[in-house]
Formats: C-alpha cells, sequence, structure tokens
C-alpha cells in the first residue's frame, strides 16, 4: 500500500467521465421539450403513447416467453448432460456458444428463408406463426447465457446425491427435475432469465425484419420522427435494463455458497 | 440401422443410460437443430447457388463490387478500432479499479455498472450518444459555448466512423472489464512479491509478469470485442440510419429489399460474416483455453 494511488484515481475517474456524461446529456436532452423550461413532457409523451404501451407490453410478453421456452429446453439439457451423458457435453456446449458466432441479423435471414411460404414449416405464413418464430429467434440469442447461468448453479449443488436420494423415495425423473433441482438451481435460472430480459426487451433486428411490432422497432420508429422523446426512451431503456442487472446482482446474494464443488 | 450402431462415445453414452437421458436433451439438440443449425446451413448453402439453383462460386465473385468490399473495409476498421481501444482503456480501468488500492465499494460499483453498461446497446445507447455529441448534444453546446471550441467544424460527426468507434466503446470497454477482471485477480500476490525479493521495480514487474501472464486473456477478450461489434447493427442503425454503409446494415438493406438484386448474394455476404465472426470467436476461445492455465 505504498505504491501512490494518484494514478488509479485519474484513471477511474477518467472512466466515470466518459460513462456518466451521455446519461446525464440524455437525460439532459429529455427534458428540453418545454422550450422556456425543464420539463418532464417528453416522458408524459411516451407513457401515454398508446404505441408505447402496445410495443412495450409486447415485448415483455415475447420476453417472458423466451425465458420460459429457455427454461424448459435448457435445465433438463445441462441436468442429463451432468448427470448421464457427460460424453454429450463438448456437443451440447459448442451449440450454446454457436449463437456468439452467429449474428442475430444472420440467424434471422437464416429463419426468413427457411421458413418462409413455401418451406416445410411455413411459420413466417401467419401472425401466430411469426410471433413463435420470433420467440424462438430470442431463445436462441438468450441460450449462451441462460445455459452458463443453469450450468453454473447445477455445478453449485450435489446433483447426484439429490438425484439419488429422490429417486430412493420414489421420484420419478420429471418429479425430480421439477420439484428436486429445479427450486435448488432456482436463483441461477432467474439471472438467466433476467439477463435475458434485459437482452430480448429492446431488441431491434429481428423483430423488425420479421415485422413484428416490438419495442426495439418502435424506438427506431421514434427515434426518426421526434427531437425529445428517444432520450426520454433512452433514460427509460437504461432504468429497465439496469432494473434487470440490479436484480441479478441482488439475487446472487442469495445463491447458495456451500456444498459441492467437485471442478 | 447400421447407423445407429456405429461405435462411438455418444453412442456407447447413450446405450448404456437408458431413455430418459435422451429424453431430457433430445428437445434441446433438435430445437438447436430446426432453429439454430438448419437455418444457418441453408443460408450458407445459398451463398454456393445462383437463381436458378444451379452451383456457382459467382456470388463470391460479385462480392468484390466497390459497394460491399467498401462496408466490409468499413465494418473491420470500426471494429477493430473499438476492439483496440475497448480493450485498452478497460484494461487500464481494471487495473486501476481491481489492483489501484482503491476502496472496495468502487470496485463493486464498477463491476455493477459495467454488467449494465455491456447490455445497454442498440437503439437507445445510439440516442445517448446523438443527445451527447450529435449536433445539438450536450458536450456539443458546452465545448462550443464555453470553450468556444466547435467540434463539428473540426471535423467530428456523430454520424461517422469516428463517431460509430466512440459510441460502441460504451458497451466495449465494460464487457472488457468484465471478462479481464477474473484473469486481473488471478495475478497472484505472491508472484509480486517474489519479484520485488529478487528487485524488481513496477516496470519489471509488469513487464516480465504481470503483462505476459495476462497476454492470452487481452489478446482473446481483444478477438471476442471485435466479433461482438462487427456483427452489432441497431446502435449504428439508430445512430445513422441506413446512410452508413457497413456490412449489418448493408445486409439488413438487402433482407429488406434486395438491394443488391440478388438474394443469393446476400446469403454471400451473410457467410462473409459469419467467417469474420466464427474466426475471432474461435480465436477467443483457444486464447481463453490458454489464458486458463495461469488460473487457480
Amino acid at each position: 500500500m505504498r505504491r501512490s494511488r494518484f494514478l488509479p484515481w485519474l484513471g477511474f475517474a477518467l472512466g466515470a467521465t466518459y460513462f456518466l456524461l451521455p446519461l446525464i446529456a440524455t437525460f439532459e436532452f429529455s427534458l428540453r421539450e418545454k422550450r422556456d423550461a425543464y420539463s418532464f413532457l417528453a416522458y408524459a409523451n411516451v407513457l401515454n403513447d398508446p404505441n408505447f404501451r402496445a410495443t412495450f407490453t409486447y415485448s415483455v410478453t415475447v420476453a417472458i416467453a423466451t425465458i420460459i421456452v429457455g427454461v424448459v429446453l435448457i435445465v433438463p439439457a445441462a441436468y442429463f448432460v451432468r448427470l448421464r451423458l457427460p460424453a454429450l457435453r463438448p456437443v451440447v456446449e459448442f451449440i450454446t456458444l454457436l449463437p456468439l458466432i452467429v449474428p442475430p441479423i444472420i440467424l434471422v435471414f437464416g429463419y426468413i428463408r427457411t421458413f418462409n411460404s413455401s418451406s416445410f414449416l411455413p411459420l413466417t405464413n401467419s401472425t401466430t406463426g411469426t410471433n413463435i418464430l420470433l420467440t424462438f429467434g430470442y431463445v436462441t440469442l438468450s441460450m449462451p447465457y441462460m445455459y452458463r447461468a443453469v450450468d453454473t448453479g447445477l455445478r453449485a449443488i450435489d446433483v447426484r446425491t439429490l438425484t439419488e436420494a429422490a429417486t430412493i423415495l420414489g421420484a420419478g425423473t420429471p418429479t425430480i427435475l421439477a420439484r428436486v433441482i429445479f427450486p435448488n438451481i432456482l436463483i441461477s435460472v432467474l439471472s438467466g432469465a433476467f439477463l435475458s430480459f434485459a437482452i430480448v426487451i429492446g431488441e431491434f433486428v429481428m423483430a423488425s425484419l420479421l415485422n413484428r411490432p416490438a419495442f426495439g422497432p418502435y424506438m427506431q420508429n421514434i427515434g426518426a420522427n421526434r427531437a425529445y422523446e428517444p432520450a426520454a426512451l433512452a433514460i427509460i431503456a437504461f432504468v429497465v435494463t439496469w432494473g434487470a442487472m440490479g436484480m441479478i446482482q441482488l439475487l446472487a446474494r442469495f445463491a447458495p455458497k456451500t456444498s459441492a464443488r467437485q471442478e | 440401422m447400421p447407423a445407429a450402431l456405429r461405435p462411438n462415445r455418444i453412442g456407447e453414452a447413450l446405450a448404456s443410460f437408458g431413455s430418459a437421458g435422451i429424453l431430457g436433451v433430445a428437445p434441446f439438440l433438435i430445437f438447436a437443430i430446426v432453429f439454430l443449425i438448419f437455418p444457418t446451413l441453408g443460408l450458407i448453402g445459398g451463398a454456393f447457388v445462383d437463381k436458378a439453383g444451379k452451383l456457382t462460386l459467382q456470388n463470391f465473385v460479385d462480392l468484390t463490387q466497390p459497394t460491399i468490399v467498401d462496408a466490409y473495409v468499413i465494418s473491420i476498421k470500426v471494429s477493430a478500432a473499438s476492439a483496440v481501444l475497448g480493450a485498452l482503456v478497460g484494461l487500464i480501468l481494471a487495473l486501476a479499479v481491481g489492483r489501484g488500492g482503491l476502496p472496495s465499494w468502487i470496485r463493486s460499483t464498477v463491476m455493477t455498472f459495467s454488467g449494465v453498461a455491456s447490455n445497454f446497446a442498440g437503439i437507445p445507447l445510439a440516442f445517448a450518444f446523438l443527445a451527447t455529441l450529435g449536433r445539438l448534444g450536450l458536450v456539443t453546446i458546452l465545448l462550443r459555448t464555453v470553450f468556444h471550441f466547435d467540434i463539428y467544424r473540426a471535423g467530428f460527426n456523430i454520424l461517422s466512423f469516428s463517431g460509430l468507434t466512440i459510441t460502441y466503446l460504451y458497451f466495449q470497454i465494460p464487457l472488457m472489464v468484465l471478462i479481464i477482471m477474473p484473469a486481473i485477480d488471478g495475478l497472484r500476490n505472491e508472484w509480486r512479491e517474489a519479484a520485488e525479493t529478487l528487485g524488481a521495480g513496477s516496470w519489471h514487474y509488469w513487464r516480465h509478469i504481470g503483462l505476459p501472464v495476462l497476454w492470452p486473456s487481452i489478446l482473446g477478450t481483444l478477438a471476442l470485442l471485435f466479433a461482438n461489434s462487427f456483427g452489432a447493427i441497431a446502435t449504428a442503425y439508430g445512430l445513422t440510419g441506413s446512410s452508413l454503409n457497413i456490412v449489418p446494415i448493408l445486409l439488413y438493406a438487402q433482407i429488406r429489399g434486395d438491394v443488391l438484386h440478388n438474394p443469393n448474394l446476400g446469403a454471400a455476404l451473410a457467410l462473409g460474416m459469419i467467417v469474420i465472426t466464427g474466426l475471432a470467436n474461435v480465436l477467443y476461445l483457444v486464447l481463453r483455453a490458454r489464458a486458463e492455465r495461469w488460473m487457480r
């Protein structure tokens, strides 16, 4: 501790300036709607816009559907890979990394070509089909994060002992998954869920190219047509992201810190 | 079924552990095949055929037209600049916070904020930077009225290469901090003490121990940051509309309205993106594996 702390403080201060200035500037800008005085008029305009409510509700619904589908697919897969099929682990891990290599715009381009009206699974033909396609696209986008969260959760508990104990008591596999494993990794699942939520809620390119009335394309549209409302939307989006990440931080405090860590 | 009897590790595992395991993993695998692998392979296949469906390499020849080459050049320049600057600034910030002897609340604040900022990308981020460095942005106006320095007259434009790079740094720097911090935590105090016992100063310690240990992590994260910004479109689109010619925006316009007048050329454009982000990610994974030798 005899080294000077001046340089670390300077680095921190410069970093804080770069990261806080845009937030302050955006907030200040969002208050400028009335010419003569600061006001929250831009926020009122946004919050009273029926399109804001409709698209935000739509995106929240898709995000929740994404999380449910993701959990139902990934929790059993990660559980069985850990417990019974370790040989499949490299395959499953490779698949969960693929969405990082294939950018969303490529994935949705593939969807439009694969699931068009003349294909074996013409999902883009109907609104419901396109909604399902968007949800599945988001499940794919959030897969790397959800899988990692679930796998971390499974690593922190003694999966084998819990499974054996439940089997001895007469539980079948679905019961073990739903009533023993899932509650034990709930906190990890929830942090994966909040991260997925943060990624999905303002997503633009997939929703836009599938022509869905989601929050991302709505924001883009406002940005092209209004002056001060975009800044208000940016602040709202930042608060939503902060809320989702804050929940993850909060949850981390409740995560189990004991039990078997075999690796 | 001869294929099922082929002796391999996966087959043996499936055979010896009964049906429950397969039933549990199967939905995931089927989902991944139908909604991830198959559409991507279909797209890649599309790059190798012409409009009539005949095999051809013409699409790749057509990639050399000036608009497309320009788009790749600008994309690579923006990604490289934002990756290098993001990695450098992120490293300095992580070192300052993780090793600088600052109070511990600063470290936890920086880590939390990095988690938020690395996910605060896309359209809202573009709005934030327009409100900051746009023609009417707070910083632009402050610099003009207080310091009499007009950044726009000096050649800066938020809707340009430099503007896009500065904006991308808002999620690149935090991502670097998040990924490099565990590696910095892995630098053991014993190494520093041993070096100091042998007479090394700060410079010698970082030159011969600190940086060489961190180097694979730094390079790996650099590759990841490159891929991260190369595939990004929403921030650029929100910032510039379709006026900046980068690959994802060109591809977006192609998907929307076939601006290249050849859907299979669009597929070739997409394949080019996959190759670049794929290579960068492979580099990241290889270097991360190497970096982990020093951990624990």
